[in-house]
């Protein structure tokens, strides 16, 4: 079997493997299987709502799964798309609410700003991985809480007073869009998805079609090569880390200028940027992928709400199905050895 | 308020803080210096404070003040049998060890709050009766000045944590066992062909790291937070994995950067209510430890560097 089919297969058997487990847990605690993914099916498709919901969510997962794929594949790891992501967010608010101008031009400002934010954050990671050799993963993770703990101080003390949540942005940087409410029964789809679509494209373009995306996946695949090769070895780091915290950055926009239309205060993650780790990893890091991979998981977060309601079973089963997806994915080589043989039986 | 009162206060929080740390964070050390990254102590830390406050509701009738101490048991195991998970797609499978150390938190925190609802139909546990209560500690706290700060007031696991960070360093540095723990993690090809068996080390150290892990959980949700939920355990795990690198994937080190730590996380909760910190953000506290792990990494505070062979699977004939 050649290696494309299997890169295929694999996610799909994870995703089978995934939901296996998911059942037989539901079968065992005495929940209702059959019931339940109906449910989820239901919530996720059964009404115009739902779906637009679900589009809704898939924005920012598809952003998030750049961010984390455009890394994988310049051989970098960000696990830091969660705080990257927070900053953008508070970053977009922050344009939306400070400052007046007229209609598109400030929404692609604020846009602009949370990428800007993202990727400065992203930055500091890729700057001591090229200087000093720092491994990105755990900088990129104690940035995460930094982030958590310095936005939920800017936004107590100098974009509200004394609040849990910023004032809503103004109508002009808003994301949010009538016609497409309309469309989908007054669900909270926004514009967010064009701008999550055209990263797809920007994504595939600029690793695929041009010098400096070469350069970046030499970079990744062989840091020695590329530099004998003659290129710069460290700006390409620090440059592909950027690239992915923009992404990042641009995912945060999604929820403060399209979902939510504030920034508060927040006890934790969002789960959006980890969410974002097994997007791109089922996504195998490529353009179509991420977009399979962030609708598969966007109706399955969607449509779990619907299953306490509908089925009586605590939609927190989803969260497990994911992780377990993510579990399966990771330990593909199962999976190969396992195609492998019975692929080896066929030729017998 | 004098100064030695504002100790009598610091203290005893900061230990109470800086046990579950302490605990996780030498979980941490015996999975990497075995050579296999845990960035799911996090994960572990949930299933411990889940499976303790779950099974201190349910014997505290029976087992009466043994309660808590039982109950940490329990969540070792419970915390080992998940990372059993980890050891065999990370050492067995060779996947990316940090992709399974995330599936191992987002399945902890899922499996918890899914059976949270299955056992209690409600997004959080009751709080229970007997957790780890404050005591002092007899004849300790009776000398002078020391006794009132160290051993009143206390917690009989933070002098627990820092007598397991002994331990620890014991076996790491002082035994065979450890010799060969620290061989396969800087150069398991090496340990290999002086006839150490590689993938059980590994499995071993990552085992080890669990059971400290859910011990570490049972800690935190029995004396400080005193039930289950989703915000329980946010950030701890990873706290203690930044006390790990912060004291060079050293037991002793990571004990003192997990009191260090502790202090500063408990300096951000009681500071408003000291003199002199009450005008300091306490947002510069809580990112500290986050920033300070950092710095260490980047060689401004003394240069940390992990073991050689960590993050990479060993296959046999490989070179």
């Amino acid at each position: 079997m050649s290696n494309r089919v299997k890169n295929i297969i694999v996610p799909i058997m994870a995703v089978i493997l995934g939901m296996l487990v998911g059942t037989i847990i539901m079968v065992v605690t005495g929940y209702d299987a059959v019931a339940a993914f109906t449910a989820l099916w239901n919530g996720a498709f059964g009404e115009i709502y739902y779906t637009g919901e679900v589009i809704r969510q898939v924005t920012p997962l598809i952003l998030a799964g750049l961010s984390v794929a455009f890394a994988f594949r310049t051989g970098l790891f960000n696990i830091g798309v969660e705080g990257q992501l927070i900053v953008g967010w508070l970053a977009a608010v922050w344009v939306g609410v400070a400052f007046d101008l007229p209609p598109v031009i400030h929404t692609l400002v604020a846009v602009i700003a949370a990428g800007v934010a993202g990727a400065l954050w992203a930055f500091i990671p890729g700057l001591l991985k090229a200087k000093f050799r720092v491994h990105e993963v755990i900088v990129t993770i104690m940035l995460n809480y930094t982030a958590l703990h310095v936005t939920n101080y800017i936004i107590r003390t100098v974009l509200s007073e004394k609040s849990d949540r910023t004032e809503m942005i103004k109508g002009t940087a808003t994301l949010r869009s009538s016609f497409l409410e309309g469309l989908t029964d007054y669900s909270r789809l926004h514009w967010g998805i064009v701008i999550a679509l055209i990263g797809v494209f920007i994504m595939w373009f600029l690793l695929e079609k041009t010098t400096r995306g070469y350069e970046l996946r030499s970079v990744g695949f062989n840091q020695h090569a590329s530099h004998y090769a003659g290129m710069n070895v460290d700006k390409n780091i620090i440059l592909s880390m950027v690239i992915s915290g923009a992404f990042a950055g641009l995912a945060g926009a999604m929820e403060g200028l399209g979902t939510f239309g504030y920034a508060s205060i927040k006890g934790g993650f969002t789960g959006v940027g980890f969410d974002g780790i097994a997007v791109a990893l089922l996504g195998g890091n490529g353009p179509i992928g991420v977009i399979l991979a962030a609708l598969l998981f966007g109706a399955l977060k969607v449509g779990a709400l619907n299953m306490p309601l509908e089925a009586g079973v605590p939609n927190e089963l989803v969260d497990i199905i994911i992780a377990l997806i993510v579990f399966f994915v990771a330990a593909s080589y199962m999976i190969r050895l396992f195609i492998d043989r019975i692929s080896k039986k066929g030729v017998k | 308020m004098g100064f030695m009162d504002i100790l009598y206060i610091v203290v005893p929080s900061t230990l109470l803080w800086a046990a579950p740390l302490i605990f996780t964070a030498l979980g941490g050390n015996f999975s990497e210096r075995s050579g296999i990254v845990n960035i799911g102590l996090e994960g572990l830390m949930v299933i411990g404070a889940f499976t303790a406050i779950v099974f201190n509701l349910a014997f505290d009738q029976t087992l009466g003040n043994l309660t808590p101490w039982i109950s940490l048991l329990v969540a070792m195991v419970v915390g080992a049998l998940l990372s059993v998970l980890h050891a065999v797609a990370s050492i067995t499978f060779r996947a990316d060890q940090t992709v399974s150390g995330v599936a191992i938190n987002l399945l902890a925190v899922g499996a918890a709050l899914f059976l949270v609802k299955l056992f209690y139909g409600k997004g959080q546990t009751d709080i229970i009766q007997k957790g780890f209560s404050k005591i002092d500690i007899p004849v300790l706290s009776d000398i002078p000045v020391l006794g009132k700060l160290f051993f009143s007031n206390t917690y009989y696991t933070s002098f627990v944590a820092i007598i397991v960070a002994f331990i620890a360093w014991f076996v790491m540095f002082k035994t065979p066992f450890g010799l060969r723990l620290r061989a396969v993690g800087e150069h398991p090809m090496a340990a290999d062909t002086m006839g150490i068996n590689v993938t059980r080390m590994r499995y071993i150290g990552v085992i080890i790291s669990g059971a400290l892990g859910g011990i570490g959980g049972g800690v935190y949700a029995q004396s400080i937070s005193s039930d289950f939920s989703h915000a329980t355990i946010s950030g701890q795990g990873f706290m203690a994995l930044a006390a790990l690198i912060f004291g060079k994937w050293h037991p002793l080190g990571a004990m003192g950067a997990a009191l260090f730590f502790g202090f500063a996380q408990s300096l951000s909760i009681i500071g408003s209510s000291l003199p002199l910190l009450e005008n300091i953000p306490n947002v510069y506290l809580l990112i500290a430890p986050y920033i300070l792990t950092i710095l260490a990494l980047t060689g401004f505070i003394g240069r940390a560097e992990g073991p050689k062979a960590l993050g990479t699977p060993y296959i046999k004939g490989n070179r």
